[in-house]
């Protein structure tokens, strides 16, 4: 069986019991990879439902402050996209079950190579890779190199993204849909509005379950999330900020944080 | 205009999905503009009567050889004091026909913020200069005319904070701020379509240096050079030269403190296809990806990647690129200072260098056209420090 279906089995799962998935993003090797490591566990274990980890990229563009700071201590740390794909194999052997997925830029795929990438990613058990600069339009290349692999292409859908290209990311896009709560680059906000219609239209489409991202820290962005229709969340900013904020308690920090977010994703 | 914005296999738009829409607006308003007859006598005009078109093109008195003849297209001449200025004027006016009220630009020397200050003061556009830390420290004088002149300018203290890290900012800030913001981007690299737009507005480099050469010396010239960075001044020069097979187009990189080393920035000489800032194009990069540090003593060639249509003018073969350390660019700019009265920008001394090494190697008759891309007023700081007789 395909690895992509650890999604579907935690959205049939959660959709039982009328809940949204709680997605957690660490970025890998911030502050040194032991730590990440014990942070994803604690993260599971405080209910995160799946994980998105990036692999550190020295100039990336989506990105707000907190997270390019993350992104700059894991390479001063020396984090490499192969430590990465051995943490994330270790992770893989303790959690057979909770998805996750790659978070990181064209560059790092390039350079390895596409396929090349997508398989080292496989073979970790990663079950998708999100390429923050790899629009719908470039995306061909890159979707095909997954498909080969066995991993699912997450595409990102945004509420100024037009209808023609939002029917291609419900073509072209496998495990879940990203879709940005708002403009601009990741962050953490004090408050978030939600673009219902994005997931209506992404409903009608057939696209993959759509979960939001870009802005959510708190527990009330969670309900609005999932009153307004996502199939989960992911909270990026406030993680990585957490830990910074706790160094050397990073894991508990977190765990503690995980289960807040997890119990409003509770009808 | 090429409409996947690719050139060979390089180019593209690798930007977040967020900015696609206000790139495909970008296009449109430009192909528009193209087409309209009113937009490009406005800019015509702006160019002849405020930006001082065209530029001269001067025959060196004293440098050269019996044998070679080194013409000089005076970029530095122009409001503004670089080649910038032209497609800024362009890129405001596609800002104004979009209805944005608020222009955002990355620079490197400075030169392209004070273009796009001086754009923003004119049409009364809210403007936003990112500018790398480090280039602030050295570029001290461009971040004051750019304050003059109304702007705000942002110091990055991201990365190596310099140019490549103001890009990064800049398409932060625009992911955010499309609605009602144009990114002026400032050189031919970026995504499409940016690498094409910019061509298209520096065109006017190449188009007046093929006439006044045809008008001076009755034949074309052997080989036309310029200065890369992100590339804009070297494509605007080469652009109308593209299809003439007997002239030899060669862009000159910045080779640092030498190309055995890391610090250069030699993109087309030591980089390897990647992806950066949009652009599938050579990048300076490690084994994984990640992006080097770049390395030149002028802000404006000290970048790790280039604009995709000079990796497919490489890999083609059409161009050639070579390097010009920091001393031999510091020896042509003292010299050109000295021998014709002329003082140039740091980056436009590194073509310089290269006219005169093929100057001196010259057997048989030869026409050299170099693009003096900027003078060096904004230089003179460091200029002092570098070369300054009495110090
Ligand atoms: C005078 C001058 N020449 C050249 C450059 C390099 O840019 P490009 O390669 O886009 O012409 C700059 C950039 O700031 C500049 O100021």
């Amino acid at each position: 069986m395909r690895n992509s279906s650890r999604y579907d089995r935690m959205f049939e799962r959660l959709a039982e019991r009328d809940e949204a998935a709680f997605g957690a993003f660490v970025m890998l090797g911030d502050p040194d990879l032991a730590t990440s490591a014990a942070m994803l566990d604690a993260l599971v274990e405080g209910g995160a439902d799946m994980l998105e980890v990036g692999i550190p990229f020295s100039d990336p563009v989506a990105d707000g402050p907190v997270i390019q700071a993350a992104a700059v201590r894991a390479l001063a740390r020396g984090a490499t996209p192969a430590d990465c794909f051995a943490l994330l194999k270790a992770f893989r052997a303790r959690h057979p079950d909770v998805p996750v997925g790659i978070l990181t830029y064209a560059n790092l795929v390039v350079a390895r190579g596409r396929d090349a990438f997508y398989r080292a990613a496989a073979e970790a058990g990663v079950d998708s890779v999100l390429v923050a600069d790899v629009p719908l339009k470039e995306a061909a290349p890159f979707v095909a190199s997954a498909g080969a692999a066995g991993v699912d292409p997450v595409l990102i859908a945004a509420p100024n993204t037009p209808a023609g290209t939002l029917a291609g990311i419900a073509d072209s896009a496998r495990g879940y849909t990203y879709c940005v709560a708002r403009a601009g680059v990741t962050g953490a906000d004090a408050e978030v509005a939600f673009d219902a219609g994005l997931l209506a239209r992404l409903g009608e489409l057939g696209a993959p379950p759509p979960v939001l991202g870009f802005g959510i820290s708190r527990p009330e962005h969670v309900r609005a999330a999932r009153r307004a229709g996502a199939a989960g969340i992911i909270t990026g900013s406030a993680i990585v900020a957490l830990a910074a904020g706790h160094p050397g308690r990073e894991a508990e920090a977190v765990r503690r944080f995980a289960a807040g977010m997890k119990d409003a994703t509770r009808p | 205009m090429k409409r996947d914005g690719r050139f060979g296999r390089y180019g593209g738009a690798y930007v977040p999905e967020i900015l696609m829409p206000a790139l495909d607006q970008l296009e449109a308003a430009f192909l528009d503009a193209q087409a309209d007859p009113a937009f490009n006598a406005e800019l015509d005009e702006l160019l002849a009567k405020y930006a001082g078109r065209p530029t001269p093109l001067t025959r060196c008195r004293n440098l050269g050889t019996d044998k070679a003849q080194i013409y000089l297209k005076r970029e530095d001449l122009l409001h503004g004091g670089a080649h910038k200025t032209n497609q800024v004027l362009g890129q405001a006016l596609l800002a104004l026909r979009m209805g944005k009220r608020r222009i955002i630009a990355e620079t490197g020397a400075g030169q392209h913020g004070v273009a796009t200050a001086l754009a923003g003061a004119l049409f009364g556009l809210e403007t936003r200069i990112y500018m790398g830390a480090h280039d602030v420290e050295r570029q001290r004088l461009n971040v004051f005319r750019m304050e003059l002149m109304g702007a705000e300018v942002i110091p990055v203290e991201s990365g190596s904070r310099t140019l490549k890290d103001a890009i990064n900012e800049a398409l932060r800030d625009w992911a955010a701020s499309f609605a009602d913001t144009h990114y002026l981007l400032g050189t031919v690299a970026g995504p499409h379509p940016f690498p094409t737009i910019v061509r298209e507005f520096q065109r006017v480099i190449g188009k007046e240096a093929r006439a006044q050469i045809l008008a001076e010396e009755g034949r074309l010239p052997d080989a036309v050079i310029a200065c890369v960075g992100g590339g804009s001044n070297a494509m605007g020069a080469f652009a109308d030269f593209v299809d003439d097979e007997t002239v030899r187009l060669i862009g000159v990189e910045a080779a640092g403190r030498g190309l055995d080393g890391a610090e250069h920035g030699a993109t087309l000489l030591r980089g390897r296809p990647g992806i950066l800032h949009g652009a599938e194009t050579y990048v300076l990069q490690d084994a994984d990806g990640q992006i080097s540090e770049s390395w030149s003593v002028s802000a404006g060639l000290d970048y790790p990647a280039v604009g995709p249509e000079h990796a497919y003018l490489k890999d083609s073969g059409r161009a050639d690129y070579v390097g010009v350390t920091d001393r031999e660019a510091l020896d042509a700019f003292a010299l050109l200072a000295r021998s014709e009265g002329i003082i140039c920008a740091f980056e436009s001394a590194h073509a310089l260098a290269h006219a005169l090494k093929l100057a001196e190697a010259a057997t048989q008759e030869t026409l050299l056209v170099v693009n003096l891309s900027g003078r060096g007023d904004k230089d003179m700081v460091q200029a002092q420090g570098l070369l300054a007789p009495s110090a």
